[in-house]
């Protein structure tokens, strides 16, 4: 089986030449980065007066989610640990300025400087020991109080984050909370193993009553198709970047029946996609085994 | 690296108590043009230490940012073209950036500053 990247190596040494090379060119890793991103900056809530806001991208990578904060007129300062993405965020000419720089030592910036920060599939890293110097809850500390020092006042951050399990996603959240952040966790798409993202959504400085945790995505199961488009997307990132075991098919026996087939071919004929196939009576039959 | 980011940069090497400013060692310089936006600057100048943007403005060759500003000039269109120029134009290439209290040297390389720390600075 597949080891996650967070398991293989460190993340200078995993985000290598031909792997931050796959972020030129795997058009599926672009849109969902920049589909994460756009929804990062939603839940970032910053003020719609059409003014530019300087913002951090933590774990920038080859700059796919900085290309949509650009998009979106903002400024911002990249830092990603691995030169190889760094290397080609600068081949694809982005507008933020970059810095190489280890999340997990803290970040350097003055208090009160920046007025938010997002993060895209960075921030569980921080949970690996891959070096016996790399302790997870001392780097994960260093770097939530530094990034709540240098955001200014009722600022927030938005980190998205692929926990290993819900271990990884307490430990991480626990040390949001720990330094002063108050939020929470949105989770969209959460009744889909594959769609579902978590959002860990920060503000600097007390919580405040009037401006509650932003609704998650998908929740109740009636944008269920929403749900599936989500799913074959993430699928193949899945295959790329994450490796997941194949679940389904577990020593040939099929994990859904036909009633639940059926179903679905249902909802997306009502949904007006035409290329729905007739059902049969060999509809969610077992295929024989043919070589 | 643009001023704005060496503006916000402060070094953070366990016990340096002062980090801010860093110095910068220039050796080689860029302009490239970006969006001139009033709204932006007007916005981002309160947030700026205007002694340590001018200082380093002077380091890098750029001599008319004023020692001394007050917010009424932020009506002032030359004012704000010299201010934009200076903060968003003019890229560090080549250089250095230097820790006011330990010295240390952080390399920058095509545009890109390392700030990554040695071990025992963390
Ligand atoms: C899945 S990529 C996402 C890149 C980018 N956000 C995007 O949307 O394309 C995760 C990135 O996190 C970076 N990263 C992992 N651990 C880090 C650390 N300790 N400090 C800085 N960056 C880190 C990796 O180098 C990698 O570029």
């Amino acid at each position: 089986m597949s080891l996650r990247p967070e398991r293989q190596a460190p993340p200078e040494i995993f985000y290598n030449e031909s792997e931050a090379r796959k972020y030129t060119t795997s058009s599926r890793i672009i849109e969902i980065q920049a589909k994460l991103t756009e929804r990062a900056l939603e839940l970032l809530a910053l003020p719609s007066d059409g003014i530019p806001r300087l913002l951090l991208d933590i774990g920038c990578g080859s700059g796919l989610s900085g290309e949509t904060l650009t998009e979106n007129g903002h400024h911002w300062i990249g830092m990603d640990i691995s030169e190889s993405m760094i290397d080609i965020a600068l081949e694809r000419e982005v507008d933020g300025d970059l810095l190489v720089s280890d999340i997990g030592q803290g970040l350097g910036f003055r208090p009160g400087s920046l007025d938010g920060a997002i993060s895209i599939s960075a921030v569980q890293w921080l949970c690996n020991a891959d070096k016996s110097c790399n302790d997870p809850r001392a780097r994960l500390k260093a770097f939530f109080s530094s990034l709540y020092k240098c955001l200014a006042r009722g600022a927030r951050a938005i980190l998205q984050i692929y926990p290993e399990n819900t271990q990884q996603l307490e430990m991480i959240s626990t040390a949001a909370m720990r330094v002063g952040f108050s939020g929470g966790l949105v989770v969209d798409y959460p009744h889909s193993s594959r769609a579902k993202k978590y959002f860990l959504c920060l503000s600097c400085g007390p919580p405040s009553t009037s401006t509650p945790l932003p609704k998650a995505k998908g929740e109740d199961g009636g944008s269920e198709s929403e749900d599936d488009s989500e799913d074959e997307e993430n699928e193949t990132v899945d295959v790329a970047e994450r490796q997941r075991p194949a679940k389904r098919l577990k020593n040939g026996k099929k994990v859904k029946g036909r009633a639940w087939l059926l179903k679905k071919k249902e909802q997306r004929r009502n949904k007006g996609v035409t290329n729905v196939p007739r059902d049969t009576k060999y509809t969610g039959r077992k295929r024989k085994t043919r070589f | 690296m643009r001023l704005l980011t060496h503006n916000m940069l402060s070094c953070n090497i366990k016990g340096v108590t002062k980090g801010f400013p860093l110095s910068i060692e220039v050796q080689r310089l860029d302009t490239k043009d970006a969006d001139f936006n009033p709204d932006f600057l007007r916005n981002i100048f309160p947030k700026l230490e205007w002694k340590a943007f001018h200082d380093a403005a002077v380091s890098i060759g750029l001599n008319d940012i004023p020692e001394q500003v007050d917010p009424t000039m932020l009506e002032d269109h030359e004012f704000l073209q010299k201010f934009h120029h200076a903060l968003l134009e003019v890229h560090l290439e080549e250089g250095a950036l230097i820790c006011p209290e330990t010295g240390r040297r952080f390399p920058v390389t095509k545009g890109v500053p390392n700030m990554l720390l040695h071990e025992d600075e963390v």
